[in-house]
């Protein structure tokens, strides 16, 4: 049996979410066929839980009520660690999200259990050994989980998100997990969307023109910032515009930043170091504008046009009046 | 007044090629050079503004090899008033034996009458990426733990962080001591003085063995991914190339 830890989003499952499920359901195919369950913490609507039977769910567990609707690691770890015992499970897994990462942080250390943060595959059951981003995806690493439950995480993208095969209907089982009082201090006091409003549209954007150390300064933006609104778009930075003070950090595309998968992403005076590209490697299609045609950045992208981002950029503009 | 231990890790500096030991079992630094990352540069910064604006102290910590000390002395060019060397191949030390090592100087420090409010840490090291020295340690510790912030500010006995997570502009405010985990974003990490840079040398750094040897790792080897086959179509240089950049972005949709 495999427990899955679920994020939602606005009612719905979060698509890293869906994307565990699928990897943890191809596990138990693996291994002939463990089922799979699911652990909610805070609301859970009717839409998530059919949501989940799509994706091969059979059993929901539910923590709600007041001590699981703000987020807080070790109060949901308490639900995580309910839903294993009940469930019987020998894996225990979660989208690779700072939650998703946190929440099976406490549940290795209570376990005294190794983690594998951010897989990317897996290689099989006995031993189970999987493979797991590391340096920002510079470097893989391969691990072998052999201590009971298996902890891992899974990276953002390692697989498509796919409804299973065979439906059928999910129960909802309601916890009711015991908590220290050090879980229950450890929890969003409050939470505010004023400022991530930008963040959260970069994440989720269509298209992204991201501007690199090539715009020059804080002023070499504005081309930048009317291409994004002429392609219905968001801005997208790399660190060093970050680090320079040029742009805030919620613009920041990276492995310290936001990872987005827009349809395009436009990048312009960007090397493509792999810290970025951590970031953007999920865009379907990716334009580089480079003054270096050996930039990374160009020899990955899909389109290059070689040149000076402040000439292309006003050229273009024009061009689409 | 908080007393803060920051905790970093010497990691390679990962912005060049990446290469990796013979034995491939950790990337080769002898090549790329050595940095702290990101997050804990971030976590050194907000441990210094803590210590001043409570008029406590500062003091960082590492696990590492001899030379690691350079990764100490800038943090303490800084700002930071204090520093402890756990001097070890960090290599061999997965994330459970780097906490049980920091609780360890916790603990022998409380002996002696120095007690640590705010055990600050990077929510995960820029190498291995492992996102659970700082939750191991508050177990380890007994302390409540919140991680993924980026803004930690002390107020009487009280830590309040934020950081940006699923439901927005997120706050915590848990009592003291605590352990928090930092990520890049909320802070502008200093630059060293020339003066910082002065008194680091003359600080005192105190060096220790580990108490125990390392677990042993669960990792097996690490392998560079093949690069990707380039496909790029270079539609031409500078301008020359918009009516084919114009037509590219017509095609994908995004422009009528
Ligand atoms: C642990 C760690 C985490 C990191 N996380 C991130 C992250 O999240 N996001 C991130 O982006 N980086 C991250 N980095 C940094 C990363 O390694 C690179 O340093 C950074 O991405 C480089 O930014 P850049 O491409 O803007 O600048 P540069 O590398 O300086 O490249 C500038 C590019 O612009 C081109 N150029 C210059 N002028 C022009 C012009 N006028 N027109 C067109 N092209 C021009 C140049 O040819 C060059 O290719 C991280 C690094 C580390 C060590």
């Amino acid at each position: 049996m495999i427990v899955v830890l679920v994020e939602t989003e606005n009612d719905s499952v979060a698509e890293v979410s869906l994307e565990t499920l699928t990897f943890a359901r191809g596990l138990g195919d693996a291994g002939g066929g463990i089922p799979v369950d699911a652990v909610v913490c805070g609301a859970l609507p009717d839409s998530v839980v059919s949501e989940l039977a799509s994706a091969g769910v059979r059993t929901v567990y539910h923590a709600g009520g007041p001590d699981f609707e703000a987020y807080g690691g070790g109060a949901w770890a308490s639900a995580v660690q309910d839903a294993r015992e009940q469930a019987g499970a020998v894996v225990v897994t979660a989208a690779g999200t700072n939650r998703g990462n946190e929440v099976l942080a406490h549940l290795a250390a209570r376990w005294d259990v190794p983690m594998a943060a951010n897989v990317l595959s897996f290689a099989g059951l006995s031993p189970f050994t999987v493979t797991r981003q590391v340096m920002g995806g510079a470097a893989l690493e391969e691990m072998t989980l052999s201590k009971r439950p298996a902890v891992f995480s899974v990276a953002g993208h390692a697989v498509q998100a796919s409804p299973a095969g065979a439906q059928g209907d999910a129960s909802v089982v309601e916890l009711s997990p015991s908590l220290s009082e050090r879980d229950r201090v450890a929890r969003v006091a409050s939470a505010s969307g004023a400022d991530t409003g930008d963040a959260d549209g970069l994440k989720d954007a269509k298209v992204v023109v991201g501007a690199g150390r090539g715009a020059g300064g804080p002023g070499g933006f504005s081309g930048v910032d009317d291409l994004a609104s002429a392609l219905g778009g968001k801005v997208g930075v790399s660190r060093v515009v970050t680090s320079l003070g040029w742009r805030p950090h919620h613009e920041q595309v990276g492995q310290t930043g936001t990872r987005i998968s827009p349809d395009v992403y436009v990048a312009c005076g960007i090397s493509g170091a792999i810290q970025h590209w951590a970031g953007c490697a999920s865009s379907k299609v990716i334009i580089a504008v480079n003054t270096d045609p050996e930039a990374p950045m160009v020899t990955k992208a899909d389109y290059a046009v070689i040149g000076d981002m402040h000439e292309v950029i006003p050229a273009l503009m024009e061009s689409l009046r | 007044m908080t007393d803060v231990l920051v905790c970093l890790k010497r990691v390679p500096d990962s912005s060049s090629e990446v290469v990796l030991t013979p034995d491939a079992q950790a990337v080769d630094g002898r090549f790329s050079g050595w940095t702290v990352s990101p997050h804990e540069n971030c976590a050194v910064e907000l441990a210094i503004r803590i210590a001043q604006d409570t008029g406590g102290s500062a003091t960082v910590l590492t696990l590492g090899p001899e030379d690691a000390v350079d990764q100490l002395r800038g943090a303490l060019a800084l700002g930071c008033t204090g520093a402890v060397h756990i001097v070890a191949e960090s290599a061999a030390y997965g994330p459970a034996d780097v906490a049980r090592e920091i609780a360890a100087v916790v603990a022998s420090h409380e002996d002696e009458g120095r007690s640590y409010d705010l055990v600050l840490l990077g929510n995960d090291a820029s190498d291995s990426g492992d996102f659970q020295v700082g939750v191991r340690l508050s177990y380890l510790l007994e302390r409540p733990v919140v991680g993924g912030v980026n803004l930690v500010t002390v107020e009487g006995s009280e830590v309040t962080a934020v950081g940006e997570g699923a439901d927005g502009r997120e706050t915590y405010q848990v009592p003291l001591p605590a352990v928090v985990a930092v990520m890049e974003g909320g802070v502008d990490p200093r630059y060293p003085t020339v003066s910082g840079r002065m008194k680091a040398k003359k600080i005192e750094i105190e060096t220790r063995s580990p108490v125990a040897e390392p677990s042993g790792a669960v990792r097996q080897r690490l392998t560079l991914p093949p690069p990707a086959p380039s496909s790029v179509q270079v539609l031409g240089e500078g301008v020359e190339a918009v009516p084919a950049l114009r037509e590219v972005l017509v095609n994908l949709g995004v422009v009528k």
